[in-house]
Formats: C-alpha cells, sequence, structure tokens
C-alpha cells in the first residue's frame, strides 16, 4: 500500500463511529497497567514520583473536562473554573476535619454547593459579551480567593489553609498508597471522560455547540439559550467540585496559594491549546502542560516564559488546538429515512454534505 | 474629618495612576474591540526601565527631584512604547482578522511572558526605588497635613490625560484615530492608514502605562514583577466603570475607583481592598454594562 492510501485508509477508519470509543478505551486500559509498567522497569523509587504526577495529571484532567464542556461545548470565556474547584476542596477540607465525614459522603456535597455557587454567579453575568465575561470571571477567582485568605465564616484557616485531611476510604479499605490514589483518581478520570462523551453526542451537547457556533440562531431555532448556558455553568462548577474533593484528598493540605489566578490560566490553556471542545484533545493538554511543567521543574522560571511564548504561536499557526473536535457526521440514509436513497444511490454509499471541507479545521 | 482627607488625597493619586493605565486598555479596546491582556505587564516594565535608568545613569546626582521624575517618566514611556509596538506587530497583527478567543488568548500569552521575562531579568522579589527623589513634604490642606507626592502624582497624570485629550480630540492625527474607532472601513476610504493608526494607538496607550509604572515606582518606592495583574485588573474596572471604549470615561472611572477603593480600605476592610475593586467590576457589569459614559457590552439573549 501508499502511502497516500494507508493515510487514506487512516481517515477512513477515524471516521467510524466507534473509534473515539474505541481509543479512549485502549487510552484508559494502558493507564490501568502504567503502575505496573513503572514497576515492571524498576523505576527508582519505586516510581512514586511518577505516580503522583500522574495523579496530578488526573485530576487536572477532570477539571479540564470539566471547564470544557463551559468553554469548549458552550463558548463561554470562563477563566474562574479554580473557584468552583477551590470550593469543592475547602468543602471537603471543612467536612473531613471538622465533622469527619467520610470523603466519599463530603464529595456530592462539595460538588453541589461548587455547582450553586456556580449557578448564583452565573446568573446575573451569562448574558455578557465574550471577553466581558472572561474578564468578571477572573474576577471570581480573586474574590473567592481573597475570601479564603481572610478566613472567611472563620472556617478556612486564613493563609494557613487547612490541614489533616483523611484519606478516601470505602467498606473499610483506605486509599493510602500513590498507587491506590492513582487508580482511584484515574477511575474518576475515566467516569468523567464517560459522561462527557455520552454529553457531547447528546441533544444537550449539541445544542451547547450550536450555540458557540451562532447563538443568535441556536435561539431562532428553539433553543433556550440562556438556560443551556446557566445548565452548562452548573455542570461544569459541580464537576469541578468533585474533582476538589479528591484533589483535597490527594494532597491532604490545602491553601488559598493553590487556587490562584494563575492555575485558572493553566486550565483555560489546557482546553484551549488541547483543543477546544475535543474530549481527546483536553486529555492531550493535560498531559502536556501539568506533565511537562513538572518535568522541566528545573527550570521553574523559564518554563513559564516559554508557555507565555507557546500560547501566542499557537494562537497564530494553529488556532483550533493540538487535537480539534472532529466535525459531526450523520449518515444521510438514517436520517432521511426513505427518502434518501436516491441520494445515497446517486453518492455511492454514503452522503456527506462536509467531504469537501475534510480536513480543515472548523 | 482628617482621614476622609488623607483618604480622598491618596484616592486621587492612586485613582490618577489606574486613569493612565486605563486610557492604554480603552483605546486599544476602542480601536480593535480588544482586551489587551498584556498591558497591564507593560506598566510594570516601565516601572522596571524607570529603574534601571535611575540607577545606570545617576540622574539623581545631576538633577533636583522633579526634573528626575520627568525625564524618568518621559524616557520610560519612548522605551515601553517601542514594546508595544512590537507586541502589536508580532501578537495583535497576526490575528486582526481571526476569532476574538485567538487574540485574547495570545494576549494573555504576551502578559504571561512580559510577568516573568522580568522576573527572569529582575529576580523574583520586590525591588526598591531609591528613596527621597520625590519632596517627602507634608502640605497643610484645610489644616490636615498632606503629603506633597500626591499632589504630584494627581497632577502628572492629569498633565498627561489633558494632552492626550488635546492630541485626540484637536490634532488631524487624533481626528483620523476617532475616525478608525468609528468605522475602520470607512475610514481606510477616507484616505486614513488604518495600520499605522492603530501602530500609533500600541505607542500612546503603553507609553502612558510606561509612566504610571513611573509613578508606582516613585509614589509607593517599591515595585514587584507581578504588580501588572492587580493593577492592570483594577485599571480595566476603571476602563468598565467609565465606559469602554471612552477616552474621558476612563480618566473619570480611574479616580473614582481610585477613590472608592481607598475609602473602601478606610472604612470598612483593609484586608478585602482588592476585592473591592472587583465587586465594583461585578457590579457595574450586572447593573450598568455601558459604564458611566459608555457603549453597550451585553447582548441580550
Amino acid at each position: 500500500m501508499s502511502a497516500g492510501a494507508i493515510k487514506e485508509r487512516c481517515r477512513e477508519l477515524q471516521n467510524k463511529r466507534w473509534f473515539a470509543s474505541a481509543a479512549f478505551v485502549c487510552f484508559f486500559l494502558f493507564m490501568a497497567l502504567a503502575p505496573s509498567l513503572l514497576d515492571l522497569f524498576g523505576v527508582s523509587g519505586g516510581g512514586i514520583a511518577q505516580l503522583d504526577m500522574l495523579n496530578k495529571i488526573g485530576i487536572s484532567a477532570a477539571l479540564a473536562l470539566s471547564l470544557n464542556v463551559i468553554l469548549g461545548q458552550a463558548g463561554l470565556f470562563h477563566m474562574g473554573h479554580t473557584a468552583f474547584f477551590a470550593v469543592g476542596a475547602y468543602t471537603t477540607a471543612v467536612l473531613s476535619t471538622m465533622y469527619q465525614w467520610p470523603i466519599f459522603s463530603a464529595m456530592p456535597v462539595a460538588g453541589l454547593l461548587a455547582a450553586a455557587i456556580g449557578l448564583a454567579v452565573a446568573l446575573p453575568i451569562i448574558h455578557l459579551r465574550g471577553d466581558y465575561l472572561l474578564v468578571v470571571t477572573i474576577g471570581i477567582v480573586e474574590i473567592v480567593r481573597i475570601a479564603l485568605m481572610n478566613n472567611i465564616f472563620g472556617i478556612t484557616g486564613g493563609a494557613n489553609g487547612i490541614y489533616g485531611i483523611a484519606r478516601p476510604a470505602i467498606f473499610g479499605f483506605v486509599f493510602n498508597s500513590p498507587k491506590s490514589q492513582f487508580y482511584l483518581i484515574w477511575s474518576f478520570t475515566a467516569l468523567t471522560v464517560f459522561i462527557f462523551y455520552l454529553l457531547e453526542h447528546s441533544r444537550f451537547g449539541r445544542a451547547l455547540n450550536y450555540i458557540k457556533a451562532d447563538d443568535t440562531a441556536a435561539a431562532g431555532c428553539g433553543i433556550n439559550v440562556a438556560r443551556y448556558k446557566l445548565a452548562a455553568f452548573t455542570l461544569g462548577a459541580f464537576w469541578a467540585g468533585m474533582a476538589g474533593t479528591l484533589y483535597a484528598a490527594n494532597i491532604r493540605t490545602i491553601e488559598p496559594t493553590s487556587f490562584n489566578f494563575f492555575e485558572s490560566v493553566i486550565l483555560f490553556a489546557i482546553v484551549i491549546l488541547g483543543g477546544s471542545g475535543s474530549i481527546a484533545g483536553v486529555l492531550l493538554g493535560s498531559f502536556l502542560l501539568i506533565g511537562l511543567q513538572d518535568v522541566f521543574r528545573d527550570f521553574d522560571s523559564a518554563r513559564m516564559l516559554v508557555f507565555g511564548l507557546a500560547m501566542m504561536a499557537m494562537m497564530i499557526f494553529r488556532p483550533q488546538g493540538l487535537l480539534p473536535p472532529r466535525r459531526r457526521r450523520y449518515d444521510a440514509r438514517k436520517l432521511m429515512g426513505k427518502y434518501a436513497c436516491g441520494i445515497s444511490r446517486q453518492c455511492g454509499a454514503k452522503y456527506n454534505p462536509y467531504d469537501e471541507d475534510e480536513g480543515s479545521a472548523s | 474629618m482628617e482621614e476622609f482627607l488623607q483618604q480622598l488625597t491618596n484616592g486621587l493619586a492612586v485613582g490618577g495612576i489606574y486613569a493612565l493605565i486605563a486610557l492604554g486598555y480603552t483605546m486599544v479596546y476602542g480601536i480593535l474591540r480588544l482586551i489587551n491582556f498584556a498591558h497591564g505587564d507593560l506598566f510594570t516594565l516601565g516601572a522596571y526601565f524607570g529603574l534601571t535608568l535611575l540607577i545606570s545613569l545617576g540622574l539623581a546626582d545631576h538633577l533636583n527631584g522633579l526634573a528626575v521624575g520627568g525625564v524618568l517618566i518621559v524616557m520610560a514611556m519612548g522605551l515601553v512604547a517601542v514594546v508595544g509596538w512590537l507586541l502589536e506587530r508580532v501578537a495583535y497583527r497576526p490575528l486582526r482578522d481571526s476569532d476574538r478567543l485567538a487574540a485574547v488568548v495570545s494576549a494573555l500569552g504576551a502578559s504571561i511572558f512580559f510577568s516573568n521575562a522580568i522576573m527572569l531579568v529582575y529576580g523574583p522579589r520586590s525591588q526598591v526605588y531609591p528613596s527621597g527623589i520625590l519632596p517627602s513634604a507634608a502640605f497643610p490642606l484645610f489644616g490636615v497635613e498632606v503629603p506633597v507626592m500626591r499632589f504630584l502624582m494627581f497632577g502628572g497624570s492629569a498633565l498627561l490625560m489633558c494632552l492626550l485629550y488635546w492630541f485626540i480630540h484637536k490634532t488631524r492625527v487624533g481626528t483620523a484615530i476617532r475616525a478608525v474607532a468609528i468605522d475602520q472601513d470607512a475610514a481606510k476610504l477616507m484616505g486614513i492608514n488604518v495600520n499605522s493608526i492603530i501602530a500609533l494607538i500600541f505607542l500612546i496607550g503603553p507609553a502612558l502605562g510606561g509612566a504610571a509604572g513611573v509613578m508606582v515606582g516613585l509614589y509607593y518606592g517599591q515595585i514587584t514583577y507581578d504588580m501588572g495583574f492587580s493593577f492592570g485588573l483594577k485599571a480595566f474596572t476603571a476602563a468598565i466603570l467609565g465606559g469602554i471604549g471612552n477616552i474621558p470615561g476612563a480618566m473619570l472611572g480611574g479616580i473614582l475607583l481610585g477613590v472608592i477603593e481607598a475609602m473602601g480600605a478606610a472604612y470598612i476592610s483593609i484586608a478585602w481592598k482588592d476585592a473591592i475593586a472587583f465587586a465594583v467590576l461585578i457590579l457595574i457589569l450586572i447593573f450598568r454594562p455601558t459604564g458611566l459614559l459608555g457603549e453597550r457590552v451585553a447582548d441580550k439573549v
């Protein structure tokens, strides 16, 4: 087979409905083997450093995927996601240290509280034009951080934060070792991918994409734009709150500086550089941004310089991100039933209105 | 009364600085509909350029305080203007026709780049401006001793703002700038070189920001590499408060925000000082998104 034919074949394969699901399953199977692989190759220190890094990536990936619903799917410029993450983490910390709640019971509460705050915050600002929304959400992150610093309600511990958060435990099994933490976190990430994949291909996901592309046209088609935007925002905040629980239980000491504006920028960049609206892109972005950050720890200060340059360069040369979402494709015969038979016979097996645009980014 | 007067003059001094920075945001927004996130870092750059010039040229030995301040501000303005012009060429011009998110992300990248470049060159610790350049005497105002420095700050920013106002409203080039802000295509048809007007905006805005940077250095005596973030966000708030895209609005918004913040810190809580500006921002966007004197920013959906 010539190179061109192989490329053609790959493209055909990627267009199959099952391809994305299969790719995700393979990816998570590989991740499940990662701790054993680290053992197998005898990485120094039992691979604990690597596992810690993977844990961090897993939490960031879940968090970035929840941001992706708001920023990537609905196209809302939201740079305050760390605020909801912080609410979730602090809720968990307070429930765990003051009321001895087990982590898994605190998780839904953390999510719900973050969602409630997300909804309350979003209600008045959801109608703002793109970049204004961006600035307001930056303001929200700062207000939350300042509130945590000032020991709001006397429960956040001020600048010192909260320490001594319990380990997650279920039926007497305590997730103590980095390895068990790894399985816990990556199961959550896998669940996140699964749910958001279904969401992307649901009526809800399509409506969000429509709003992103053209909200006036979406409203014209009977989509309640404000309500869908709010729903996306609230859902993203809910998931960020739950990711906050995992974070708090993983590092066990939280302080306001972990939730500053800069962390929000990193999250934003994961989604934008990875491929806004694409789950695979966001996963790749988490590995690149969080993982490389760890690898280049020695060049701590220069690393952010490069990061800034990379953001500029990406926007100029590849604004759609590394792995942009694929165009939605539909089988005309299925959509139009028997009336499409004539079309499909003329054009071959399948009719695809977007064939000319193939390869160009949306 | 004494407390009130002290806070009022302090608020006016800081407000003048906010107004100078806000002008950079509002002018760029007025022409390109772009929030130049890197503007706050250009302001920081001005402060650091000023410090380097002050130390390396040994100005303080030859001239008296006011002249040193003036010369420093003018030189820093020139240098920052060049950086601003370069920024537009490299990071914004290639994105002029792409969607807004791309330009915003590029601006954020530029902001991160500048603040970290400053940190790499000058180190992460705060730098100190030599003290005693500007007179530290106090001036009796209604029987209250108010530092002269505050009057100098406010006077300096007011002078620059008057110059800008004159330039925009009374000169040919200023008329061209206003025309481009209203309608780029029509301006082009009238023979205005839109590209050079945009380049000019990126010379003037950063120059004003650079001047504000030197003034902050002289006023507070201490500068940090990341101060552009909070000053930038507050100046942006000021621009929205006055009505973004509107030059007198930015001046009014800056001064108002400075006073509100000073009063809030004094009478509400000093620990929440930074949150006050953000609260003002959110409230303004909710209740009067056009700002006090400006255009509408919310789409009704």
